[in-house]
């Protein structure tokens, strides 16, 4: 078996994870450009568990099945969050987001009657 | 070349090919069936490498659970019959970049195993890592139980916007409240 194979596949993936992160605007599809990375690593872990002999057997495995758990949780919370956006802006373009947006918090007294007095 | 490398080769140009297509197709949904394809064929090189139970754990997490979470999100936020054709950013310094990691990469891991040739181990069974994941690795294995846990609280909390408002708070901002 040629372990250069295997390995070409991962970084091939890799690339194509990055891309899709930097191109595409839809959070959805942006979270699937990052399921691609976290699959490109675990690639790697199960292609060097085969090629490296270390000491505790299979390590690489175990390490591949931890990052598949990890996947799973980034997942849930990226996606509660996407919806969330959703609610909020009716749009998961993910280049629309306003990061200097003010706080959405109700104004204390001294801050609403200011926010009054400019008005 | 031998039957197994064979193999890899197929199912690797599936996966890659897969891949590229999930991430310039410009049908949303597809890209979640891109994406099966993609993954299914990874779990086929898991298994020509004998790791089996990380290819089974793959084909249940991430074709039967992450791929239908999304596509539940796809279709809880827009879904358009059809292409889009707002989905993607201009994108030639995206191009630099990924094609620059991906083919530097590649070219890296290459030169470094070019004429390597391994004999395939003895396969991961379910036996043989869970021997390993409960004799060396428990520590690992609880903590990712407790993140697992956090990132399930934290899902719940982000979900449920009236937790963690103070009582009588306005419901949304701009409906309601004060004018």
């Amino acid at each position: 078996m040629r372990p250069v194979i295997p390995y070409v596949t991962a970084a091939l993936l890799f690339g194509l994870g990055v891309y899709g992160v930097l191109r595409r605007r839809n959070a959805v599809l942006v979270l699937m450009a990052v399921e691609l990375m976290l699959n490109a690593v675990n690639l790697v872990l199960v292609t060097a568990d085969t090629t490296v002999r270390a000491q505790l057997p299979h390590a690489g495995q175990v390490f591949a099945l931890f990052v598949i758990v990890l996947a799973a949780a980034e997942i849930g919370v990226g996606l509660a969050i996407v919806l969330q956006l959703y609610r909020l802006r009716a749009s998961v373009a993910v280049d629309e987001v306003p990061l200097t947006e003010p706080p959405t918090v109700e104004p204390t007294k001294a801050g609403g009657a200011a926010a009054e007095a400019t008005r | 070349m031998t039957g197994a490398d064979a193999l890899l080769l197929a199912l690797g140009t599936v996966a890659v090919g897969a891949g590229a297509l999930v991430v310039t197709t410009r049908h949303l949904v597809r890209a979640g069936l891109y994406l099966v394809l993609c993954l299914g064929a990874l779990a086929g090189v898991y298994l020509v490498l004998t790791a089996e139970l990380v290819a089974w754990v793959q084909v249940l997490i991430y074709v039967g659970a992450v791929v239908v979470l999304l596509l539940f999100a796809v279709m809880l936020t827009r879904a358009p019959i059809g292409a889009s054709d707002d989905l993607d950013r201009p994108g030639w310094p995206a191009a630099l970049i990924g094609g620059g990691t991906g083919l530097g990469l590649a070219a890296l891991l290459v030169d470094a195993f070019r004429w390597t040739r391994v004999e395939l181990p003895e396969p991961g069974t379910a036996e043989r890592l869970g021997e390993q994941v409960f004799r060396s690795w428990v520590l690992p294995f609880e903590v990712l139980s407790v993140l697992l846990l956090a990132a399930l609280v934290g899902a719940i909390v982000l979900s449920r916007p009236d937790i963690g408002r103070p009582p009588g708070a306005r419901r949304e901002p701009g409906t309601g409240g004060r004018r």
